[in-house]
């Protein structure tokens, strides 16, 4: 495949911030969601009427660790997302961020055994595919603080 | 028709909220050091920008509407859900963002969206 023209102008080159705050969402993103999931999977079932069921719910919620990490990570990813839009486009991140998908496959994979399927190995691949192509195109393209300060 | 509603509702509050809190950082302007006082000072400023808390309630609406969506529907309903809002999100960030979406681009938002889409389908 032919470089797109952008990819060879030297100032239109990824930059190490972008790609260290994309590697922070993509791990962060979906160990979060992992921790959440382990952590209300612990818990149980979850009252919410009457109140006094609410209460205790929210009790045990808060004082399960795995919760604490989930929420520890989401934040991170979200500090990393927000940093990262503060100078990279949208339409660069967004796409860029879907490696969390195989992230999520090589983290269920490798730590709690589970079966990935063809289907969803291949629908990775093609991730990883789009990806690199959208990599290769001009992280910034906007012109936000010239147009907003102005 | 609900059924629709739903899903133009998770789509677009979702992909929207997601551009206003992009155009809130946008205006915050770069983040030029990773030390933790200017991230603390570049988060603050970004508090401080309506896009932001039009941007957050937008995700909240779309994530309790997920959550709604899910408990009427099966999974299969997610699929559609995450390869739309893929190519949303390069439509808006066009209109929105004024970013100069490529070809090239478009071609890797499209495999993407379609890799995605794959991975769903293999979960459920």
């Amino acid at each position: 495949m032919e470089a797109p023209e952008e990819a060879r102008q030297p100032h239109h080159v990824l930059k190490p911030k972008t790609f260290l705050m994309i590697v922070v969402m993509v791990v962060c993103g979906p160990l979060g969601n992992t921790f959440l999931g382990k952590g209300m999977k612990q818990i149980g079932s979850v009252g919410v009427w009457p109140v006094s069921h609410l209460i205790s719910s929210l009790s045990r919620i808060l004082t399960t660790p795995s919760i604490w990490m989930g929420i520890g990570s989401l934040i991170v990813f979200f500090i990393a997302d927000m940093l990262v839009l503060s100078w990279a486009d949208y339409s660069f991140v967004r796409p860029a961020s879907a490696l969390g998908y195989g992230m999520v496959a090589l983290l269920g994979y490798s730590m709690l055994g589970e079966r990935v399927s063809p289907l969803r190995w291949t629908g990775i691949a093609i991730i990883c595919l789009g990806v690199f192509v959208v990599s290769r195109t001009t992280p910034r393209t906007h012109t936000w603080e010239t147009m907003e300060r102005e | 028709m609900a059924h629709l509603l739903l899903f133009a509702v998770i789509v677009l509050a979702g992909t929207g909220g997601e551009l206003c809190v992009s155009r809130a950082m946008k205006r915050v302007g770069e983040a030029t050091s990773f030390h933790p006082a200017q991230v603390a000072r570049v988060v603050l400023r970004a508090l401080g920008q309506p896009w932001m808390w039009v941007g957050v309630s937008m995700m909240a609406t779309a994530f309790f509407a997920l959550l709604g969506a899910l408990s009427i529907y099966n999974v299969s309903f997610v699929v559609p859900v995450t390869a739309l809002s893929y190519i949303a999100g390069a439509l808006g960030a066009m209109i929105f963002l004024h970013e100069r979406v490529t070809l090239w681009r478009w071609v890797g938002v499209l495999l993407v969206a379609l890799g995605v889409t794959l991975v769903v389908l293999g979960k459920s």
